[in-house]
């Protein structure tokens, strides 16, 4: 298995990037890294959407990253949108080293104005391990028990599975053993 | 199975186009983008695809242009057409000419996905779910719904029966039994499987949430609610719900359950549209709900809607033969998942396994083997790797002998072990917090000072 490099990006709440980076390391033991990464992130921002759009941002990063071996996954608190839609919670490269995670519509608080930081972590291991599952090649997956299942609105992140099924799970290490 | 669509993208913006290949690609779907209709039409007089997605305004070719000539080929084809300027009397052109639906940019991912899928209902899954119908020759079981007792046995051929209908179904069981596996496994092996099973404990829900919980909200329903919010009800669309814990709901959702479960309908928190959803019921409970129908407790026409079909699982003390297969079930699956080498459990400790009152059910002897892998120092599982003394094996001993008074006494075994924990003994005892509470409260459990 190869590192994973954990970068968050303009992230205010250190304790839930220390709280994401625990539990992933459980998940991946030795094998999750956090990093710095310093760019123009401000050159992706439509202010007539007031959203970063995805793309830009990841190519913008994928300059900035050739240094560190295995993925790398950009954490942000901000907002993410690609044209077509209204918003992305996150973006992978398929079969590819990087991947992007917005934690904005993750949040609790935005629908409800109720803190939840418990159901946050959750949220953010689910989307981050569903954008790695992209990285190392996956599709989205049919049952509902997968972190793969695709999820467009918050709801199916909660609804859906907090690790990879064993179909997943099997393609992850066929992929890594390529 | 995921059906490999092939999709078409039609649009001169380059981002666009790569953004719709990509999230389509992940999705598992075929899909090659043209810049233009003329192009467009090129790839499609040489290749076949299910679904177009098409700009409506491009130089050259407009969408609509498009929308005909497509469909001058192959009618059965689905063109969605995308705009960025929505105009009614284009939008009833656009239908009129055969063009599945008509969306404006940006669309929420959700809804794109929406359409999309019932777009492909009709051409594909209708034809793949007829013949997965008839190939289903045995059910599939979710991964610990194991067993070949006759007991078990018994319940597969039910499960198989009743998943072929849209029967309401009410599993009774001991706390532990697998209830939760067997709705699961009715879920996987019906013609909703494609879609989601929702769960709500009903045991854990607040009556104050309740409401939104379950209906869902619209934005600026109460303070706070900034975005509109699906409930359990409206996920469950196409699916299953399951109402676990049924036994503990209070008078006021009782009502609230049995109006929604005979008319499929609701309305949001703050709204006033009637939502319809499509959905299975299977419900669970532990607790004799006759008993609480006489008591005045639960209502007597819910109790008749939700107990049409029942399925009673025995307690694992009453299917042993089934331990040994468990028991090497889950020795193999936390051998694996903590990567050591376990293989075998001692003649001793497997003849203790199957002496044992099980009060906790295939949860308890999960846990137990799980706590066995993770404590004992070689690859074979001894009697003092378990996590109970056979001279504390003492259920047998007891003057009572109702399931009320063995988990009772399970529970303050747990909580003890764990020093009074709450979040921790909850989790050991796979429940809510909210349910521990109030079975502390019901049993009248005190922490020893």
């Amino acid at each position: 298995m190869q590192y994973i490099n954990i970068a968050p990006l303009k992230i205010s709440n250190t304790g839930l990037v220390q709280r994401v980076l625990h539990e992933l390391s459980k998940i991946f033991p030795g094998k999750i890294k956090r990093i710095r990464l310093e760019f123009e992130h401000e050159k992706s921002f439509s202010p007539e959407r007031n959203q970063y759009f995805s793309t830009l941002l990841l190519a913008e990063a994928i300059n900035h990253t050739s240094q560190f071996e295995g993925k790398v996954l950009i954490l942000v608190d901000f907002d993410l949108y690609i044209p077509v839609f209204t918003f992305i919670f996150g973006e992978a490269q398929l079969n590819g080293k990087h991947s992007i995670v917005s934690l904005c519509r993750l949040h609790e608080e935005f629908y409800t104005g109720e803190t939840n930081e418990e159901l946050l972590v959750n949220r953010t291991i689910k989307e981050i391990l569903h954008e790695l599952g992209h990285n190392f090649g996956l599709l989205h997956c049919k049952s509902w028990e997968c972190v793969m299942h695709s999820s467009a609105i918050i709801e199916e992140v909660d609804i859906k599975g907090n690790s990879y099924c064993s179909d997943c799970m099997r393609e992850i290490k066929r992929n890594n053993l390529k | 199975m995921k059906p490999k669509a092939n999709i078409l993208v039609v649009d001169d913006e380059l981002i666009v186009r790569q953004s719709l290949k990509h999230w389509f690609e992940e999705d598992g779907y075929e899909v090659e983008t043209a810049d233009s209709g003329e192009i467009a039409l090129k790839h499609f007089e040489k290749g076949k695809y299910d679904i177009l997605l098409v700009d409506m305004k491009m130089p050259g070719m407009s969408g609509l242009e498009l929308l005909s000539k497509v469909k001058e080929y192959d009618m059965s084809v689905i063109v969605i057409l995308i705009t960025a300027f929505a105009s009614v009397p284009t939008a009833i052109k656009a239908l009129k000419d055969g063009a599945y639906d008509y969306i404006t940019k940006p669309v929420d991912p959700d809804e794109l996905s929406h359409i999309i899928e019932n777009a492909l209902n009709q051409k594909i899954l209708k034809t793949e779910n007829e013949a997965l119908k008839e190939n289903i020759d045995e059910i599939i079981k979710p991964d610990n719904l194991i067993g070949e007792s006759a007991e078990m046995k018994k319940i597969f051929s039910l499960i198989n029966t009743v998943s072929q209908t849209d029967t309401t179904v009410m599993i009774r069981g001991e706390s532990g039994t697998g209830k939760e596996l067997v709705a699961k496994a009715i879920h996987i092996n019906s013609r909703r499987k494609y879609f989601p099973i929702i769960t709500v404990n009903c045991g854990a829900l607040a009556e104050s949430l309740l409401e939104s919980e379950l209906f869902g909200h619209e934005k600026g329903a109460f303070t706070g609610a900034h975005y509109k919010r699906k409930g359990k009800f409206e996920m469950a669309n196409g699916g299953t719900i399951f109402l676990d814990e049924i036994g503990s709901v209070s008078p006021k959702m009782q009502v609230e359950l049995l109006r929604v479960i005979e008319s499929k309908q609701f309305t949001r928190v703050g709204g006033n549209e009637q939502i319809k959803s499509d959905f299975r019921v299977i419900a669970a409970t532990n607790e004799p709900l006759e008993d609480l129908v006489k008591q005045g407790k639960f209502r007597e026409d819910l109790y008749y809607r939700l107990d049409v079909f029942t399925i009673l699982i025995p307690p694992l003390r009453e299917r042993i033969e089934d331990i040994p297969l468990l028991a090497y079930y889950f020795l193999k699956k936390f051998s694996n998942a903590m990567n050591k080498k376990k293989d075998t459990i001692s003649t001793e400790a497997m003849d203790f396994l199957v002496k044992y009152n099980w009060p906790g059910n295939v949860r308890e002897l999960e846990n137990a083997i799980e706590r066995a892998v993770v404590v004992s120092k070689t690859s074979n599982i001894d009697v003092k790797d378990l996590p109970f003394q056979v001279s504390a094996n003492n259920h047998f001993d007891k003057d009572d002998k109702s399931i009320a008074a063995m988990e009772k006494r399970h529970i303050s075994l747990v909580l003890n072990e764990l020093n009074w924990n709450i979040s921790r003994t909850a989790e050991a005892l796979k429940i809510d917090r909210v349910t521990l509470y109030n079975k502390i409260n019901k049993y009248g459990l005190q922490r020893k000072q």
